[in-house]
């Protein structure tokens, strides 16, 4: 995985609550083997009519939002399915980053596993990011994971909590099967325990 | 003596292989469970890095999302290219990492977290995890069940183990009896009506009080499944003499001397005297009535009795929300929900493709026909379901009414297969999602019961259920 560095980017407001995997990433898409090509197809339903063009009061769709790297939205982002393609599809479109009030656990907990970092904010500076996101290409906004902040193109810095575990590896851009793996003897041990304890397992 | 311990805290603690300073833990998986869509990265990731499925036994296989439930399915081909290649990816998974697989062609292939209790794969106090949110299901019988990323498909896959931090505890608490007319589905709906969408972000929710232990098995089934449109990943229900004699018996659980080991360390799985729980939420069951949803949101649900909303009665985000959901909806605030007209049925999913979810729509079918011009499907939840509900005579009486008798599978209540809503479409659906564009593009979505389902089908509109009960059933 690559390293989380840190990131000065153009911001887009998606104010919506609920805004689900579904609208993230319709189940049309969903029959890829593949990871990789979603972004083309990210909000889909929202961003292209039934004809395949774009719908150009969609926020990714405005001139200044094209190269959006930052998501400022609105609460319970990435409610609904388990879907990984709703991360794949934010990814690949370039975005790096997503501020909400909430996200839904299992979304958020996706979004680490593919260099997206989730940030969650109180309201009332989730408020003032959304206004700094309505500037904008004329704006950038900084996140920067090692120092836990995220500063509006008008130099107002906001501290964020992150899990520690979970930051160093976004930081580092660990991948989590080979850090496990180097506790197999926990698991092997683990095993031998519930053979006996619950063999019926 | 040791502190007193919540059901979720017991069965974590049981599983914890390894933890960290900071409580970050490798928790053990007892049952892995795979379906079609959300597999095929993980295997090609494994087979990248040259790694195997670590406990083959331990992971179950089946294809349901995508699978055609319409009866020519028997042919054996799937139309769309797409679906196809998906479902023949599993296919080949399955055998090359020797995995326990139910193909399509398997009577008891069926949607898989039908699948995993019916064959006695799911048991309580166990940890079950599957790509899909809906793995909440298991919650029902003390398992401690959630939904994961292709990310952490592969992760169980090679290693057995998740890297978790726990959640926070919550308990619901459904006092008292419910009333005729009003089942699981209404508990689930009603709870998540009075806790939003993301009420219960950060929890694992264990359900208790009298309405949930005077439930069956596939009702507390029903009840959990929707724990995640609630926001916790997982729910929970504490087994007892009806889970145990549901277990009993079925193909995968412990038979003999280990069933009686099982069974004694199963009776210890309870919320201990005195527990913590950081939230609780307490609904009475005399009070919950029939319920539908009226918008785009599974929180936006009233009881049957009810008018849409206004938006104005809203507050914050929702407020624009609500005018976008009654906009998609087609509706107007201030509507009667029994006035608003329905074109299809969908009875069947995770949610409510159990065998008593038929027999409750049955018997308001019974004698009647479904409206004129009416598109309505039963699609039960795997085979067996439907070859029971064949044998009980219910397929008979669906048949009669009008709906279409299909075969198992995920089907409507997601539309990856051919079973779709058309634009302005609208739906009285027993599933659980009510998201734009769920069952189809521009799709329109009610959630309710199976029995509330079938009324619809019935009327053609919205009904209240008891309307169409007799007087002895709603005595």
């Amino acid at each position: 995985m690559e390293k989380f560095e840190k990131l000065t980017g153009i911001a887009a407001p998606m104010p919506l609550v609920n805004i689900d995997t579904d609208m993230i990433i319709p189940k049309v898409f969903l029959k890829t083997i593949k990871r990789s090509g979603l972004g083309v197809n990210l909000f889909d339903e929202m961003r292209y009519d039934r004809q395949g063009n774009e719908i150009p009061d969609f926020v990714l769709n405005k001139p200044q939002y094209r190269d959006t790297q930052i998501l400022v939205a609105g609460d319970n982002f990435g409610c609904g399915s388990s879907r990984e393609h709703a991360p794949w599809a934010i990814a690949d479109f370039g975005i790096k980053c997503v501020i909400s009030t909430s996200f839904a656990d299992i979304f958020y907990n996706n979004c680490f596993k593919n260099g997206i970092l989730p940030i969650v904010m109180p309201q009332e500076v989730v408020d003032v990011l959304m206004k700094d996101a309505e500037k904008g290409s004329n704006a950038r906004m900084v996140v920067d994971l090692e120092a836990q902040t995220v500063t509006t193109s008008d130099g107002e810095s906001f501290p964020f909590e992150v899990d520690a575990f979970k930051k160093h590896c976004l930081l580092e851009g660990l991948d989590d099967i080979g850090l496990t793996m180097a506790h197999v003897k926990d698991i092997d041990a683990f095993e031998g325990k519930m053979a006996q304890e619950r063999p019926w397992v | 003596m040791t502190a007193p311990k919540t059901l979720y805290d017991k069965i974590w603690d049981a599983h914890v292989a390894h933890e960290q300073e900071d409580g970050t833990c490798l928790l053990y998986i007892d049952r892995h469970l795979v379906h079609e869509v959300t597999s095929p990265q993980a295997f090609e990731g494994l087979r990248m890095a040259g790694r195997k499925v670590r406990a083959p036994e331990k992971t179950i296989a089946v294809p349901d999302h995508n699978v055609p439930t319409t009866l020519d399915r028997v042919s054996g081909v799937i139309a769309n290219e797409e679906s196809r290649i998906q479902v023949e990816a599993l296919d080949k998974n399955a055998k090359e990492f020797g995995v326990n697989y139910y193909p399509v062609s398997d009577v008891r292939q069926g949607i898989v977290h039908i699948v995993g209790p019916e064959q006695g794969w799911t048991l309580p106090g166990m940890t079950v995890v599957c790509g899909d949110s809906h793995t909440a299901t298991h919650g029902a019988f003390g398992a401690l069940a959630h939904g994961i990323g292709t990310s952490e498909v592969e992760h169980v896959l090679a290693t057995q183990t998740l890297i978790q931090k726990k959640s926070k505890n919550m308990k619901v608490e459904i006092t008292g009896k419910l009333r005729p007319g009003v089942t699981a589905k209404d508990i689930t709906l009603a709870v998540i009506g009075e806790t939003g969408t993301a009420g219960g972000t950060g929890y694992v929710i264990e359900y208790c009080g009298e309405a949930i232990r005077d439930l069956s098995m596939e009702g507390r089934m029903t009840v959990c499944n929707m724990a995640i449109e609630g926001g916790a990943r997982a729910g929970l229900i504490a087994p007892d003499e009806t889970t145990f004699e549901y277990v009993k018996g079925r193909p995968h659980a412990p038979k003999g001397a280990q069933f009686e080991a099982a069974l004694n360390w199963w009776k210890t799985l309870y919320t201990d005297e005195g527990a913590h729980f950081d939230k609780v939420v307490t609904l009475k069951g005399e009070e919950i009535e029939p319920v539908v949803t009226w918008g785009t949101s599974p929180e936006d649900v009233l009881p049957i009795s009810a008018v849409v909303p206004s938006p104005e009665s809203f507050k914050g985000g929702k407020v624009d929300a609500a005018k976008r959901s009654i906009e998609y909806m087609g509706l107007e605030a201030g509507q009667k929900l029994t006035d608003i007209q329905i074109d299809t049925v969908f009875i069947g999913s995770c949610t409510n493709g159990r065998i008593e979810d038929l027999r409750a729509a049955a018997a308001i079918l019974k004698g009647k026909k479904i409206k004129d011009g009416m598109r309505a499907m039963v699609v039960p939840g795997s085979g067996l379901v439907r070859a029971q509900a064949e044998e009980e005579g219910l397929a008979d009486i669906f048949k009669e009414a009008g709906f279409e008798w299909r075969l198992a599978g995920c089907s409507m209540c997601l539309a990856m297969n051919p079973d779709q809503l058309s634009e302005g479409e609208r739906c009285a659906s027993t599933s659980n999602r009510n998201f734009e564009g769920r069952q189809g593009y521009k799709g329109r979505t009610h959630l309710v019961s199976p029995a509330m389902a079938a009324a619809a089908a019935v009327t053609g509109h919205l009904t209240d259920v008891r309307e169409l009960m007799t007087e002895t059933e709603t005595a």
